[in-house]
Parts: C-alpha cells; structure tokens; sequence
C-alpha cells in the first residue's frame, strides 16, 4: 500500500506517500483505542481521508500481557479518496510482546515496527509464548525495526510530577502517539487541546500526558533511529465542513436529525449491548433536545417500551445487536400486526450466540428478514459506510412513518466504530418526512381502513376525541380492526401485510451500477462491505477489467430494478460476512447463479481478498461463457 | 376543558359493543362490571384512558372498555404502558394481567415498573391457574396442586404477589375479591386515584378449571371471620363478633381475641397505608388462611415521584440548562468537536 511517490528530499528526508497504514497494538489497558482515536482526529483535521478499524477484545482488561488482551486501532489515511481502513498495516506500534506476536503476521513485508523494548522482558515474552526475544533473535530480520525505551523514557520526561509510576507509565501511549505525530508530520495541538479538556482539575495527570506527547514527538525529532519522516499530503475532497465520525454517532446524530425533520418526539429504550450501547449513551445525551431514553430490564422490555411509545405517537425506537434481536422477535410480530411505525437497530456482530461480541459480521439478515413467527414482512435497510449511517436512519425513519410499520436498521460492529470524514450536511435543504395523526372522529372511525397508495393505516393516537378503539396482537378483520377469526378475512390480511411491505419498493431510489451496466463480473454487497468491495473494483477496472459494482441498501423489499442488472452481467460475485444469506434471497427470487464468497473471521474484508476471488472468477468465465 | 365542561359519563359510556366471551360464571364478568362502574369517577375523557393487557382470560378486557385499548403479548403489558406513559404523560393508562402473565412470563416487567413507579393501574387477575390454555398450573398455585401439567402436584412454592411488589417498592399496593363487588370497587377507585405505580391483586375465581380456589375463606358464609379488611388509621380487628384482632409482636403478627388474657384493642396493630417501611407490609401480605385472616383492601399508599415525571423533569432540566447558553441548533450538533472546511 505505501507507494513512495517523490523519492526523499536530502535535505529534509521527507519521503512522500499517497496512503499509510498503522496499527496501533497494545495491551487492553494501554489506551489503544485512545492512541488510535487521537491520531485519526489530527488525521482528519489535517485533510487526509481516513478510515479505521477499531479491534479490541471483549474483556475490559484480559490478563496483562496475554494474547487475548491484545487491543489494536488500525487507521488507514491518505491524499486521495479511500473506502476500507487498509488491508494490511504499513506500521505497526506495538506495545508488548503480545501486541507484536498477535500483528506481525498482518503486516506488509518490509514494514515498519515500532515497540515499546521496556516492555520486551522474560514474563511478557513467556505470556506471549516467545521463547527467544523476537528483537534480538533475528526474526524481524524482513521488517524496519525501531526500538524505543518508551516506559523509561516517559519516567524521565514526567520526573517531579509527584505521580505513581503506575500513573507514569500509563502515559507511554502518548509518547508512542508523538513518535507517530512527528514520523507523519502531524501536529499536537488537537491532541494537547484533548488532554487539557480530558484532565481538566487533574493538573499534575494532564501535564504528565503532555510532556510523554512533547518526549515522543521530541524523540522522532533528535534521535537518529528514523532516517526519515513521512509527508501523506492532504486529500482533495469535496468542498464543504467535515468532522471526523463513526459509524454509530452517525447513527445517533441521523435520528436526531430524522426526530426534526418529522415533528415528533423520539423516544429511545434499550439494554446495553456491545456494541450498539454507543447509540443509546449518546442519545441519553439529547435530553436537551426533548429525546426520551430509557434503559430497561431487558431487550424485551426495550422493544415493548418503544412499540408503547409509537403507539402513544412518538418515534419509539430500540437498539440492539444479535442476541438481544433474537428476543425482541415476538414483539416486532406483535409491531408488524398491529402495525405501528417502529425502528430497530441491530447493529451485528460476531455470533451465534454470545459469539464474539465485539467483531464484525452480517449475520442477522435472515433474523430481520424471516425471524418471526408465521410471514411477518418488515422492511430492512442496511448503511455502507459509517458516514451513510445518517442518511439511512432518517431512510428508516421515513420508510417506518410513512408506510406505519417497523422498520430493522442493520448495522455492524465495523460500521459503528470505523470512522471516516464526513461532510456535514444542511439540516435546512432535507426534505420533512412528517406525517399527521389521524383527526378526531364524530363516528364510525375504521382503524385500519387503508391509504390507497402505501397500503399504510391510520396512525390513531390516545387522546383523539372519537377514536376509541381496541388493537392487538390478535387477528384484524379487514378495515374494522376488531378481532376475527375468519378464514378468508385472515388471508386477505395477510397478503395486504405483504403488499404493503412490497409497496415500499416504489418508494425507494434506483439501484446505482457504478462502472458500466453489463459487463463480465457485477460485484453485488450490502452493507460494510462497500469499500472493500469498491476498491476492488476499482483496481480491477484500473487494470482493465469489465467487473462494476452494486451496493443495495434496502434488502426489503429489494429494489424493482435490481433483476435486470444481475441478469446484465455473465457472472455477478457477492461478499457477505455471513455463509450466504442474500445470496440465498436473491437467488430464490431472481434465478441467478450468483457466486458467494463468504468469509465470517470477525473481520472486515481485505480488499486482495475480493480482488483476488474475482480474478479467479473473470478467469473461468472466459471457459465458461454463457 | 375545564372539570364543569366535562361531559358526566356513565358506565355505559365505557361498554364497547363487542360481547363478552369469557366463560358463563367467570370472575372476570364482576370485575369487568366494577371497572366500567369505577371509570366515570376520575373524570377523565375516556379517549384519554388507555387499557393494555398482556395474554390470558384477563388479557380480553380492553376489548369490552370502551376506551383506547391494546391487547398485546403475553407477559410484557408492563412494558409498553412504560413506553406509553413515559411518552404521553396526559393519559390515564390501567393494565390488565393475570398470576401467569404478571408473575411469571412478565415477572421481570412487573419488578421494573414497580421500582421505576409508572404511573399506571396493574389489576392482576389471580386465579391460581392458567385458564386460557386449559388448566397448568400457575406461579399462584398452591404446592401440591394437580393439575394437567402436574398430575402428581406442583412441587414449587407459590409466588406471593403482594410480598413481590412490595420488594420491589411498588407505591400503591392492594387486594380485593371478584365477588365483593363493592369492595372491589372501592379498591378500584383508590388505585385509580393513585399517582404512580399502583397494583391490585383480584383473588378471581375460575369457576372451569380451578373452581373454589378461594372459597374457603371469600365465601359469604365464612369472610367475616376468615378475612381482615384493612382500613387506613384504625386497629385491624376482624371477626363476624368483632373480637378478633392483630397484634404486632415484634416482626411476628399475632391473632388475639379482645377482651382475653388482658388484650384489649390498644394493643392491636394499627394500619397505616403511608408507613414508609414496605417490610411492614410484607408481613401484612405473608398473612393467610388458616393461620391467619386473609388481608384485603389497601396495604401500601405511598407518594413517590412517577417515572414518567422524572423523564419529563431531567428533558425539562436539560433544555433549561441549555437555553441558558443560546437557542438549541441541531445543525451546530452535527458539527459537534473539531471540523475542518475544505474548499
């Protein structure tokens, strides 16, 4: 990935880069996931495109030193537009013996190694299962090594503070974070800002961090180790104010947004899951905005409370991930019958079961789709990218209003904590996506007596003079809505669920090709696999390739047009982080042959990966043919 | 609307026009009566009312109210009223639920709306059986009980409903009886008089499968020696002689007749439905025939801020906080910490 472009200037020993990878590894107690976060904010103030890739494990703090507690950020930045937080690190900062056994093998041949030597002692490298010291013992022969004292060096740097060693030594993050800072030319102000706003009142803490930034960036600066720094020029992206976001703070920030843009209270219950609880911290954050949170008992409970609140004729929403979806199955049936507007949000991640709940993986598309009892249709939509987190949950939002039902958002772990640039859009130039209650009556009210156009019923809030009425979970009979048991009333009803379901698809925009609109290989995807995916593409057309892409982010119902570009194409290859459930949808229902390819390791894909899989795929279709 | 603008209602007005299809001499026919009769008395708009039930033979009721109503899964009522209320605070909401959907398949709703103190009304039908699915045995059924799903008896103790809310710091706390209509309906009013989280146990008899469950000690013949009325502020004494009493030995009750061995009604257990400390009323709903007179009527009438309040309080507090320091702009929300332009 690193493409030395101007060679090194002599004076200087610049060397310019169009795309860096690093991979910030360390023990879960290191401060990692800060380290990482640090440089991605600076990253992205300076210009650069960025994309990350947080990995952390499950435990708050595994044993210390031990392979399991490894925790790593791994960031991708660049002077030009990029999709995915890199496929392999071009650095790696390792802070133990574990951190460097956990990562080498990800990192390119010939990269560079940066690590903390203090930390390279006989108990770490026995916890690691190092029998001999990788430094000395000629292993990282292949790779730049840079040894650093950094436990030593911030102890000297902090001297007269009054602080613990302990409370020293958790600084060596900082210091690791100015080495990067000066290797990469970037500036410490942000990250001095963030350590003086953080320890605010911690006088003698705050300053510890910044004199082991100061030390480390100092030290990049006068030690000979580094021959040279790296110059990744800012990227050019389009005009307009950015900030740097996940893929969950999008998600929290697009229902806030979609809460304006429908006049309606937002009313938020959840149980804390990993990892969608970042949604409901940050929403519990809004009070200040009229948005309601709850944490309840259970994800049951959560579910129930929101579909309580829609029925009130708030926005009641709920956020989970796998398991906790798994439960709320029954009340999303009872949401579906009674047919109330309603947003879940599940944001996936490893399973079955408990699985690994802090990896990524798209497994929960059947569940969303089918996981109920009996047919039970409810639209589900997916974001591709952290930043389209915010279009799609205002998408979930007008989809749930305007056709009155409930509505899966489905994320993943990659999603909600990957961050990118994104440029902040204008509240002002979004279309409402309001809709009105239904008025009082005089008489003779019908609680589901339909639109004709979406199929949707009347939303018929308590307190509306004259609509006193009785919904539930029991049989509906057609436009009255009073119970029945009716073999042909419950036919009906349930091919009207279906079709006003299908009905969305009218409502959604066209399926966008991008390359050309036939050709030998359409690579399809749904959801965070979009920058592999795209990128792969791109390289592959680079090299001449007749392969384009399709991303879909509404998967039900699946877009009109999306039949005829499948079947433009000799061969179409479709990468789920899962074993094949769209593939198994969409070749139910359109009769394709298309190809899976199907990794679940917990871990996003690398762009080779699909590269090389479509390679393959473009070399038999020349024997294959059509 | 003012209060003198309001129409008066009837018990009419809250009959819907479906027909009732519980089973001929259900208990449930009198509490439906009595709650149709109770409604007109709080003066709210009946549009403003909502009735949610869970699933069960209880779980029909919102159907006959002529009032908003949603009949919805088995156990988690509790839930949604949560979302309903926390949502709209302006609405008078009651749910419907029984021993099996309260106790045991909402058993963990039931703790959680009572310690976050809801303002809704949890009538909770008590049979000891579940009748809707043809008579297994339920978490109210006596140890020992036969039934389809325990033809050699039930081998687990029952859940004592009272005792549970009171743990769980419920705020308002009473019993009655379907057939004593009026005290039912006495009990009825001062639940729905109650801000907060109020539950009312009906001892309700399922004249199909668990006939008589409470028998021994409701029926007419006996109640007045088998039953202790509890009635605020005054010395629990009951009795068809009115020479029974209770006192209070420490932590244990006792049952003591006045006017022998020097008791007199001085030294009687007086009740107090304000007392702050639930552990007196747990002692009060651990009493039961044979050893003791089966207590009905208010155990526990304490004020608490409700949950809904307090949502509204910390929105309120926010928004104050925040108008302090200029008009709330969402879009300076999405360019929250640091940005940079490119141009």
């Amino acid at each position: 990935m690193t493409s030395p472009k101007s060679g090194t200037s002599s004076t200087e020993n610049v060397t310019q880069l169009d795309r860096v990878t690093i991979r910030f590894a360390g023990d879960s107690g290191d401060g990692m996931q800060l380290t990482g976060s640090q440089f991605t904010a600076t990253t992205a103030l300076f210009g650069n495109d960025v994309s990350t890739l947080p990995d952390f494990p499950a435990e708050i703090r595994a044993p210390a030193g031990s392979l399991p507690g490894v925790s790593g950020f791994q960031i991708s930045f660049s002077s030009g537009d990029i999709h995915t937080p890199g496929d392999r690190p071009d650095v790696l900062v390792a802070m133990n013996p574990a951190a460097l056994k956990v990562n080498l093998g990800d990192l390119v041949p010939g990269g560079g190694i940066i690590v903390n030597t203090d930390a390279f002692n006989d108990i770490n490298l026995r916890k690691a299962g190092y029998v001999a010291d990788p430094l000395h013992d000629g292993s990282l022969k292949g790779y730049n090594l840079f040894e650093i004292p950094m436990s030593t060096l911030v102890a000297r740097a902090c001297d007269g503070l009054g602080l613990s060693s302990k409370q020293v030594e958790l600084t060596k993050n900082f210091f690791a974070l100015g080495v990067m800072f000066w290797l990469y030319e970037r500036s410490m102000a942000a990250t001095e800002k963030w350590i003086a706003e953080k320890f605010a009142g911690k006088d003698a803490i705050a300053e510890a961090n910044k004199r082991a930034l100061n030390a480390g960036y100092a030290f990049g600066e006068t030690t000979e180790i580094f021959h040279t720094h790296y110059r990744v020029p800012a990227a050019k992206l389009k005009p307009g104010t950015y900030r740097n976001i996940t893929g969950n703070e999008a998600t929290a920030l697009g229902f806030v947004t979609a809460a304006k843009l429908a006049e309606r209270d937002l009313f938020l219950a959840s149980y804390p899951i990993t990892p969608a609880s970042d949604i409901l911290h940050q929403l519990s954050g809004y009070k200040h905005l009229g948005i309601k949170t709850v944490q309840s008992e259970d994800e049951i409970a959560a579910i129930g409370a929101a579909v309580g609140a829609a029925y009130g004729g708030a926005m009641g929403m709920t956020t989970t991930s796998g398991p906790g979806m798994a439960l709320k199955a029954e009340m999303l049936g009872l949401a579906v019958m009674v047919e109330l507007p309603l947003v879940v949000v599940d944001v996936q991640r490893a399973g079955p079961s408990t699985g690994m709940p802090t990896k990524t993986e798209q497994g929960d598309l059947l569940m969303s789709m089918f996981g109920r009892n009996s047919d039970s249709p409810i639209p589900v939509i997916a974001p591709a990218t952290p930043v389209e987190c915010f279009t799609m949950a205002i998408e979930a939002w007008r989809i749930a209003l305007k056709h009155m039902t409930p509505v899966v958002y489905l994320s993943d772990a990659f999603l909600a904590t990957g961050a990118e640039p994104w440029k902040i859009p204008q509240i002002s130039e979004m279309p409402s996506i309001a809709v009105k209650n239904a008025p009082e009556s005089q008489g003779g009210f019908r609680p589901y007596q339909r639109d004709p156009e979406t199929l949707a019923r009347p939303w018929a809030v308590p307190g509306t003079k004259g609509l006193e009425h009785r919904i539930g979970g029991l049989e509906k009979l057609d436009e009255l809505g009073t119970v029945s048991y009716d073999p042909d009333n419950h036919h009906r009803m349930m091919l009207l669920r279906a079709e006003k379901v299908a009905r969305v698809a009218r409502d959604i925009p066209k399926t966008e090709v991008w390359g050309d609109p036939t050709g030998d290989l359409l690579i399809l995807g749904w959801g965070s696999t979009y920058g592999s995916i795209r990128s792969a593409v791109e390289r592959l057309r680079e090299r001449g390739k007749r392969v384009s892409h399709a991303h879909l982010r509404y998967l039900n119902p699946l877009p009109d047009d999306l039949g005829e570009i499948l079947r433009g194409f000799q061969r179409v290859l479709l990468p789920e982080l899962n074993l094949g459930q769209l593939r198994m949808l969409l070749r139910a229902k359109y009769l394709v042959d298309i190809v899976g390819f199907n990794l679940v390791r917990g871990k996003p894909f690398q762009i080779g990966e699909i590269e090389a899989k479509a390679e393959s795929l473009l070399g038999e279709s020349v024997e294959v043919g059509r | 609307m003012t209060q003198s603008e309001l129409p008066v209602l009837t018990k009419k007005d809250f009959e819907s026009d479906q027909d009732v299809r519980w089973c001929p001499g259900c208990g449930d026919y009198s509490i439906l009566a009595q709650t149709q009769k109770t409604m007109p008395d709080f003066g709210v708009p009946k549009e403003k009312i909502v009735f949610i039930s869970g699933i069960g033979c209880s779980g029909r009721l919102p159907y006959y109210m002529n009032t908003f109503g949603f009949h919805t899964i088995h156990g988690r009522a509790a839930t949604i009223a949560t979302g309903l209320k926390g949502a709209r605070p302006d609405l008078m909401v009651w749910v419907i639920t029984g021993d099996g959907d309260a106790l045991s398949i909402g058993g963990n709703h039931l703790i959680h709306a009572m310690r976050r103190n809801v303002d809704m009304k949890m009538i909770m039908f008590n049979n000891r059986i579940y009748g809707l699915t043809k008579g297994q045995a339920s978490p109210t059924s006596p140890i020992g009980k036969k039934t389809k799903s325990t033809p050699m008896g039930t081998i687990e103790t029952p859940i004592i409903p009272l005792n549970l809310v009171a743990a769980a710091e419920a705020s308002f706390i009473a019993r009655s009886v379907d057939t004593h209509s009026e005290h039912l309906q006495e009990m009825m009013h001062r639940a729905g008089e109650h801000t907060g989280a109020a539950f009312l146990e009906v001892l309700q008899n399922c004249n199909i499968f668990n006939d008589g469950a409470w028998r021994d000690f409701t029926d007419k013949s006996v109640k007045e020696d088998r039953m202790l009325v509890l009635k605020h502020g005054e010395p629990m004494i009951f009795g068809a002689e009115k020479n029974k009493g209770i006192r209070l030995n420490g932590l244990q009750p006792e049952v003591v007749t006045i006017g022998e061995n020097g008791v007199s009604v001085a030294d009687l257990w007086v009740h107090d439905e304000t007392d702050p400390d639930a552990s007196r009323t747990q002692i009060l709903s651990r009493m039961w025939w044979p050893d003791f007179p089966v207590p009905v009527g208010v155990f526990r009438r304490v004020p608490r801020p409700t949950h809904d309040q307090l949502l509204v309080e910390q929105v309120e507090s926010a928004k104050a906080a925040r108008a302090a320091k200029g008009p709330v702009d969402l879009q300076k929300l999405l360019a929250a910490g640091e940005t940079w332009t490119v141009s």
